[in-house]
C-alpha cells in the first residue's frame, strides 16, 4: 500500500500531471467548473485555512473560562465566533485533555478532518498506518510521534464515522502562566490538536 | 455479497510506522492541487453527494495501490462517468467530444469563500423520538452491510456504551446509494479496547465511533 508516500517516481508524477491536465481541459471545455474558483480553492487552503485557525481556538479556551465552557458545551458556535465555521467542520466537537485523560482523533473510514480549524490533513492522517493503527495500538502511534504518555493516563480514539469533527484542546504548557493569548497561540502544534502530539513549551518540556 | 470497500481500515493487521509531517506541508505534486480544486467544484455543482463521493472512492478496485489524491482523481473521474457529465472517450483525449450536460450549478469563483464558510449541515429534524439515551448499552449490528455504510468492521458485534445524542444527521448509506436523505438519530458509542481487540488489551483505553441508530441494538 502506497499511501504513506505520495507518488514519487517522475514518471509517475508526470502520468498523474497529464491525467489531471486533461480532466481539467475537459471540465473546463464543458463549462462545468468556473477556472478562477480552482485558483481561490487552493489559495484558500493554502494561506487562509490552516492549523493556526485551531490554535487561536486553543489559546482562547486556555485563558478564558467562560469560552473553555461554551466549548465543550457548543464546539460549533464557539468556534464560529472567532470567525472559523464551514465545510468539513458543520458539527464541531471539541475535546479537553487533562491530567487523566489523553484524546487523539482518526477518520479509520476515510480522512475525515476539522478543515476550518486544522485545514487540510496531513499525508500521515490519511494513510494506511495511521488509519489501522490508531484505534487498536495508539500508544506505538504515539511513539512514533516521540510522545510517551504516564501509564496511568487514560486514552480515548475517537473516530469520525460520521459528519462529527473533532478538535483536541491539549493541556496548557508549563511555563505560559505569563503569556498572553497571541503568544500562547504560537505553542499549539496542529498535531497536539489531532492528539499525536503535546503542545511546544517555552522552558523545552512537554 | 456484491458490494466491496476497500476503505475499512480500523484495527487491520499493519505495522508500518505514522511519518510525521511539518505544518506547512499540503501538496507533494503541482497536480495534487488540481485533484482538491477540481474534486471540490464538482462537488459544489451537487451532481452528486458527499456520501455518493465516498462510495465511489472507496469501491475503487485498486484503492490500496493508490495514494490519496490518486484515489480522488480515480473517484472523481468515475463520478463524472457515472453521472453521464463526461464520457470515458473524453478523458482519453483531454477534450470536449460530447455535449454538456445541461442545468449543472457551476461554482463562481466569487461563490467559493461563501460556500466554504456555509459548509452543508447534515442535521436534521428528528424523524421520531430518540430510541437511546446517554449511558444506554448497545450492541453494534453483526451483520455485513452490501452497500455503502459507516459502521467500521472492527465494530460491528460489540457491545458499547451510548456516550452523547448528536441529533437527528443524514443517514448516509441511504444518502451514498441516491435514496434520499432519511435523517437518523446520530449517536457516539464507546467501546472498550478490551470489547474490541480482547484481553490483551490495555484496560484504561477506549475507542469511540460515532453511529447512526440502525447500527445499534438494545442491550439490556
Amino acid at each position: 500500500m502506497s499511501h504513506q508516500h505520495p507518488p514519487g517516481e517522475a514518471s509517475e508524477v508526470a502520468d498523474m500531471e497529464l491525467r489531471v491536465r486533461a480532466l481539467r481541459t475537459v471540465l473546463e471545455q464543458k463549462a462545468y467548473i468556473d477556472p478562477q474558483a480552482l485558483d481561490v480553492l487552493i489559495d484558500t487552503y493554502e494561506t487562509k485555512i490552516g492549523p493556526r485557525n485551531g490554535a487561536r481556538v486553543v489559546a482562547r479556551a486556555w485563558v478564558d473560562a467562560g469560552f473553555r465552557a461554551w466549548l465543550l458545551e457548543d464546539a460549533t458556535a464557539a468556534i464560529a465566533s472567532l470567525g472559523f465555521a464551514g465545510r468539513q467542520g458543520e458539527h464541531m466537537v471539541a475535546l479537553e485533555n487533562t491530567e487523566v485523560l489523553h484524546n487523539m482523533v482518526v477518520c479509520t473510514l476515510c480522512s475525515c478532518y476539522p478543515w476550518p480549524v486544522l485545514g487540510l490533513p496531513p499525508t500521515w492522517y490519511k494513510s494506511a498506518a495511521y488509519r489501522s493503527r490508531a484505534v487498536r495500538d495508539p500508544r506505538g502511534v504515539l511513539a512514533d510521534f516521540g510522545v510517551t504518555l504516564p501509564d496511568s493516563m487514560e486514552i480515548r480514539i475517537w473516530d469520525s464515522t460520521a459528519e462529527v469533527r473533532y478538535l483536541v484542546v491539549p493541556r496548557r504548557p508549563a511555563g505560559t502562566q505569563s503569556l498572553a493569548e497571541e503568544q500562547l497561540a504560537a505553542w499549539v502544534t496542529r498535531d497536539s490538536m489531532i492528539g499525536t502530539g503535546l503542545p511546544r513549551s517555552p522552558d523545552g518540556t512537554r | 455479497m456484491s458490494y466491496q470497500s476497500h476503505a475499512d481500515l480500523g484495527g487491520q493487521p499493519m505495522r508500518e510506522a505514522v511519518v510525521p509531517e511539518p505544518e506547512g506541508e499540503l501538496f507533494h505534486a503541482p497536480w495534487e492541487r488540481q485533484a482538491l480544486a477540481l474534486t471540490l467544484a464538482m462537488g459544489a455543482t451537487g451532481a452528486w453527494n458527499i456520501d455518493m463521493s465516498r462510495r465511489a472512492r472507496e469501491t475503487l478496485p485498486d484503492y490500496r495501490s493508490l495514494s490519496y489524491y490518486q484515489i480522488w482523481v480515480s473517484g472523481l473521474e468515475r463520478l463524472l462517468i457515472e453521472h453521464g457529465l463526461v464520457e470515458p472517450d473524453e478523458l482519453a483525449a483531454g477534450a470536449r467530444l460530447h455535449p454538456a450536460r445541461p442545468g449543472l450549478r457551476v461554482l463562481r469563483a466569487a461563490a467559493v469563500p461563501a460556500a466554504l464558510a456555509r459548509g452543508r449541515s447534515t442535521q436534521r429534524p428528528a424523524l421520531q423520538a430518540a430510541r437511546f439515551a446517554v449511558g444506554d448499552r448497545v450492541r453494534a449490528r453483526a451483520e455485513v452491510a452490501d452497500h455503502h455504510t459507516r459502521l467500521p468492521g472492527y465494530a460491528r458485534g460489540k457491545a458499547g456504551r451510548i456516550d452523547r445524542i448528536l441529533g437527528a444527521h443524514v443517514f448516509a448509506d441511504a444518502h451514498a446509494q441516491g435514496l434520499g436523505e432519511q435523517p437518523q438519530w446520530l449517536y457516539t458509542v464507546v467501546f472498550s479496547a478490551r470489547e474490541l481487540w480482547g484481553a490483551g488489551a490495555p484496560e484504561k483505553h477506549s475507542v469511540s465511533i460515532d453511529a447512526w441508530e440502525p447500527y445499534l441494538l438494545p442491550l439490556g
